[in-house]
């Protein structure tokens, strides 16, 4: 019998225990939560204020999950990781483990900025309890500013539009959700956004707040009832840093999620893992990434053998009802071929270099999209694709005969 | 277990398949009722390459990227059928990125729409392969060929 101990209990942390149990059905898992409540499907905290879930709905496993998988979930803040004792240390008590997973995901990264400390209501939109209060401060005529363009940014803003009187979006970058769009694909959800009466300060910043009034660096001011801070995140790796292991930006993890200690494993939002589309390791805060690391490190902990290669970064997201779907990475004009065609207000941009797909973005008609993920994924040399059907859309017609038979034939 | 297969080969690319599952799934008991003058969402969908057609749906992978994916947990695997529990899906079409194949698109909701195999419909087995007039689609069990 081995103890199991999960510190954090995200999507990572659920995936962590449905690896332990794949491999070892009776040892005893503890889970460590500093959020009090069981493990819920976070990015749906603006589906919630938008009204397209409910609390219950958000659960992102059944009722009976801990019980039916043997974990006792603890609600305390993990304190301390001695690695050498192999104990965990939460208020005044402690735990000892044979096998730790940190799945401590991150925290929203708030800068400096002079005169924060006026504004009366101001909100970070990470978790269900942010979601929450910020609901109980909006009012049908709140002028609301947002402090980045982001995933999160944008989808706080589409979450409470309809319910306030405004929303402005601020964002240092030139376009919006810069870490996954290229200038083009940007520019359509922008405008897409300005059409539904979002309003945009791009390139700009704010120099400082006094009360209800922003002044931006460029001299403009915005005057505002609520503010949404949603710069960015940061991995959560203290504790894992503290007890001596390896951190950059995130935990570092090898390809089955162990950390540079004994015994000691990072999953999710927290790690640095390699990203295949870069061939180097990179923090990949994104929720299927953070449940298949979970699995792998449980998989791991519990003596079995797993390890992730292929992790890419990839996002779908929509915003009043247009969808942008994205993979992988993309280069500058003149690195490679850039294959855009635009449909129905839609555009749809495929990046090839060195006869593979290494990237994509699709806004509008996203029909079929996981056959251009699985490219890049996969990696696919392009040399048994049909490149000429592969640009027009994205179905099955693109590959060998033979290909497609087993895909369609075989058990996959 | 038994899974929905193609013979490409003998695909006519009428796209009964299509019509017979929308039917099967629309929860109506007269097809024309339940299909006339409305759009249309099958859970299977018909492809052309070149002069071939075939019939593409939920292949129920043994490791499904969607069930890992889906952002709202309301993607699982239940008896070796892959699920989508429509009351949780929020349509943010994470298993549309994710699915190696095209096999789910969203639905008249929204929320993702994929084969699951009649079980629970009225049809009470795949309604594509039982309409199916060229034996084009299939429902039987095949080895792992791994």
């Amino acid at each position: 019998m081995s103890k199991y101990v999960i510190i954090g209990n995200g999507v990572a942390a659920a995936g962590c225990i449905e690896g332990i149990r794949s491999v070892d059905k009776d040892s005893e898992v503890t889970v460590i939560s500093a959020e009090k409540h069981p493990v819920y499907a976070r990015p749906l905290i603006s589906y919630y204020l938008e009204g397209k879930t409910t609390l219950e709905k958000m659960n992102y496993r059944s009722e009976d999950f801990y019980e039916k998988n043997k974990a006792e979930l603890i609600y305390a803040s993990a304190d301390k990781i001695d690695a050498k004792k192999s104990e965990v240390t939460y208020g005044s008590k402690k735990v000892r483990f044979d096998k730790l997973c940190i799945a401590a995901g991150s925290s929203p990264f708030v800068p400096p900025m002079k005169g924060l400390d006026t504004v009366k209501h101001q909100f970070t939109f990470m978790t269900m309890d942010d979601s929450l209060a910020l609901e109980k401060a909006l009012k049908k005529d709140s002028r609301v500013l947002i402090i980045g363009a982001g995933l999160i940014g944008l989808k706080c803003a589409e979450g409470i539009f309809e319910r306030v009187g405004s929303v402005t979006v601020v964002d240092l970058a030139d376009r919006v959700l810069s870490s996954i769009l290229d200038n083009e694909c940007a520019a359509v959800v922008q405008k897409h956004l300005e059409n539904k009466g979002m309003k945009f300060l791009l390139s700009d910043s704010v120099d400082s707040f006094e009360k209800h009034t922003a002044k931006m660096k460029s001299g403009e001011k915005v005057e505002f009832d609520i503010l949404v801070l949603a710069v960015g995140v940061r991995a959560n790796t203290q504790l894992a840093k503290d007890a001596g292991a390896d951190v950059n930006r995130g935990i570092i993890v090898e390809n089955n999620m162990k950390t540079s200690l004994d015994n000691i494993y990072a999953a999710g939002d927290c790690t640095e893992g390699y990203d295949s589309s870069i061939g180097a390791n990179r923090v990949l805060a994104i929720l299927p990434n953070a449940y298949m690391q979970g699995y792998c490190a449980g998989v791991n902990m519990a003596g079995g053998e797993q390890s992730i290669t292929n992790a890419i970064p990839m996002n779908s997201i929509g915003f009043f009802g247009l969808h942008c779907v994205s993979a992988g990475s993309y280069f500058e004009k003149g690195e490679g071929e850039i294959a855009e065609s635009k449909c129905c207000g839609g555009i749809k941009r495929l990046y090839i270099k060195d006869n593979k797909l290494t990237g994509y973005i699709i806004i509008g008609d996203v029909t079929g999209a996981g056959i251009y993920t699985s490219l890049v994924r996969e990696k696919t040399d392009l040399c048994d694709v049909d490149v000429d059907k592969l640009k027009k859309d994205a179905t099955l017609a693109m590959f060998l005969p033979e290909t497609r038979r087993k895909k369609l034939g075989g058990v996959v | 277990m038994k899974r929905v297969y193609v013979n490409e080969q003998w695909c006519l690319g009428c796209h009964l398949c299509e019509y017979n599952c929308a039917f099967a799934n629309s929860g109506m008991t007269d097809m024309v009722k339940a299909l006339k003058a409305k759009p249309i969402y099958p859970r299977v969908h018909i492809e052309q390459s070149d002069d071939i057609t075939y019939a593409v749906s939920c292949r129920h992978c043994k490791d499904p990227l969607c069930v890992k994916s889906c952002i709202a947990g309301a993607i699982s695997k239940q008896d070796g059928v892959v699920k989508v529990d429509k009351t949780k899906c929020v349509g943010c079409l994470t298993c549309v990125l994710v699915c190696p194949y095209g096999a789910v698109r969203p639905g008249p909701d929204g929320a993702a729409n994929k084969c699951e195999l009649c079980l629970e419909n009225s049809c009470g087995e795949p309604a594509c392969v039982k309409g199916c007039p060229n034996n084009a689609i299939v429902y039987e069990e095949r080895q792992d060929e791994k």
